[in-house]
């Protein structure tokens, strides 16, 4: 069922064809080429919905409630997940999860943002938002793999870093700081995919990477478009505004040169099909390992360095 | 002439001539005499609160006098989305910008020396656009980094920030990253590189290249920080101290070296960069 705004013309066709199937199994009367007629038309109608979302609207796709989160995606293609705890200096942060995994039959370190999917678990995970022990512990593990020599997967999927009196106490910006320096570093290939939200420092804390990459309804931006359309808009209100001027699709992002490749989710969002979306995933940061793992360590941090530099565009 | 006219402009009169002779500060309200101000490197003579210094004025009381050599100055913003908010273009923000300061962006880089020692200068002008990091800040900070690595000389930012420059979007973001790895690369090198977090250094600028100095040092009073303080006092709904994000709160944490006035600034570099032995 429908469950957007932006898909109540839908919503319309889907009742009609239920409908349709019901008169058809209670009449046996034969419905059945109208039914595949209604039902070819829905899929196309969605499909031009989908092809065709607002940045905002994609904004809320991201942020669905049911989307497949971090442990989703480890029940659908990794296998021996082997999580490993604590940063060994403060605590253990379950907004930020990593270890050992296997994807097919490649040895990698998977690091990501752990969101829930109900009240418990995300007050367990505080709602996907890292504190500096998360970021810290994200750092040890990418050394960690640098001595194992496994290349590290991060999954990013936060609203951002957490604003929070404690955060702030322990050092969130030195933590963030600190990965987004030493990740410059780390020898061994870094692939990034942003699954959901990419909330600025917080996402780029662990996404300083080789590859980049982007589910089709993923967001990634410096701010989030509430908090951008108060600030220049002096009006929340505006945040769909917002949301189109700071241009946070994966579309705008691959035309930016920020991100190497779209992953394709289903039409409807990857919360229709979970299972389907994860073995996309696992089909490009496949290709993807391949590519990288033949390069040296001082190609790849060659490589690496210049695919930061060239970030940005500016008058001369 | 009526009473009241007269003394309006009477008061008008006295505003122009008040606001040549005197400078108000921000933190104790205080009348000082403005010639004081400036003697006193832009510090409240009254109660030492450190007012915002422009770039130029920095690299004056910084480097040894006639030394002081700019890099990359015409490098200036460009408008990577077409971006326009509320109230109109950023290209209008940006020629504002330039206009009011006389500067192409939000950071002045270039080579000096320091009571005799060559380094490498970064220093961000909070008048630009509110010292924000677009793409031609984070180009200047990162040549100015590649210039240090060539030359092994030792490499100094004085961070005035509000943080990421929203007007470019991701790619603001991704300053962060590459100014970063321009860091990482001194740091390969070891190759000395220190942070001077001015007042405000916050958001972007302060979970980047500001927070990763071998040695942090802040002026007194500054604002460091990350999040918004309303950001967070509506997070954990509850009200923050007054000292909340001070550099000596960010030095109690265990984040700054040291806390250092401004008029003793640029001995505390050479003194420091005076113990680098390679
Ligand atoms: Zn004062």
């Amino acid at each position: 069922m429908s469950e957007f705004d932006f898909e109540k013309p839908v919503a319309e066709m889907e009742k009609a064809i239920e409908k349709l199937k019901n008169i058809n199994s209670d009449n046996k009367t034969d419905f059945n080429a109208q039914l595949a007629d209604l039902e070819a038309k829905l899929i196309e109608r969605k499909k031009e919905i989908y092809d065709n979302l607002t940045p905002w609207q994609t904004v809320q796709v991201a942020r669905h409630q049911k989307r497949p989160v971090l442990f989703d995606y480890i029940k659908y293609i990794f296998t021996d997940f082997i999580e490993l705890h604590g940063d060994r200096h403060f605590g253990d942060d379950h907004a930020m999860v990593g270890g050992f995994a296997k994807l097919g039959n490649e040895k990698v370190m998977l690091i990501g943002h752990s969101k829930g999917k109900n009240i418990e678990e995300n007050i367990k995970r505080n709602f996907g938002q890292a504190k500096p022990e998360g970021y810290r512990k994200a750092l040890r593990l990418m050394r960690l793999a640098e001595k194992f020599n496994v290349p590290v997967i991060t999954f990013v999927d936060t609203q951002g870093a957490f604003p929070g009196l404690d955060a702030e106490e322990r050092g969130q910006h030195e933590a963030i700081a600190r990965n987004l320096t030493e990740m410059a570093k780390i020898k061994v290939p870094i692939i990034t995919v942003v699954t959901g939200e990419g909330g600025s420092g917080g996402a780029l804390g662990i996404a300083v990477a080789d590859s980049v990459m982007m589910l089709s309804y993923a967001v990634y931006s410096v701010i989030s478009p509430e908090g951008c359309a108060g600030i220049l808009w002096r009006d929340a209100s505006f945040s769909s505004n917002a949301a189109e001027a700071l241009k946070i699709t994966a579309k705008s992002l691959l035309e930016l040169g920020v991100i190497d490749e779209i992953i394709h989710e289903p039409v409807g969002g990857a919360q229709t099909d979970p299972q389907q979306t994860a073995e996309n995933i696992k089909e490009v940061v496949l290709k993807q390992l391949k590519k990288l793992s033949a390069y040296s360590a001082t190609k790849l941090l060659n490589k690496r360095f210049e695919k930061f530099s060239a970030m940005g565009k500016f008058n001369r | 002439m009526p009473w009241f006219i007269k003394t309006k402009t009477e008061r008008e009169a006295q505003k122009e001539i008040s606001d040549d002779i005197w400078e108000k500060c921000n933190k104790c309200k205080a009348h000082v005499f403005k010639q004081d101000y400036i003697n006193n490197l832009n510090v409240c003579p009254k109660c030492g609160s450190h007012g915002k210094i422009t770039a130029y004025e920095r690299i004056g009381m910084t480097l040894d006098s006639g030394t002081f050599k700019e890099l990359n100055e015409t490098i200036s913003p460009a408008d990577p989305l077409g971006f326009i908010d509320g109230k109109g273009p950023y290209t209008a923000k940006v020629d504002q910008a330039r206009k009011k300061t006389g500067l192409n962006e939000a950071v002045v880089t270039g080579t000096g020396k320091i009571n005799e020692i060559a380094v490498v200068i970064a220093v961000m002008d909070f008048r630009f656009l509110g010292g924000s990091l677009g793409s031609a800040t984070g180009e200047k900070i990162l040549l100015a980094s590649n210039y240090a690595c060539e030359h092994k000389l030792p490499y100094i930012i004085f961070s005035a920030s509000g943080g990421a420059r929203m007007h470019e979007g991701i790619l603001s973001l991704m300053q962060m990253a590459k100014t970063c790895a321009g860091i990482a690369r001194l740091d390969e090198k070891q190759l000395p590189f220190i942070s001077v977090l001015t007042d405000p250094t916050t958001g972007g600028v302060s979970a980047s290249y500001a927070m990763v100095g071998d040695v942090n040092i802040a002026e007194p009073g500054a604002l460091v920080g990350f999040a918004g303080r309303r950001v967070i006092e509506q997070t954990i709904k509850q009200k923050l101290p007054d000292s909340f994000q001070t550099s000596e709160f960010v030095l109690e944490h265990g984040f700054l070296d040291m806390v250092v006035h401004r008029k003793d600034l640029k001995n505390t570099l050479s003194g420091i960069l005076s113990y680098y032995n390679r």
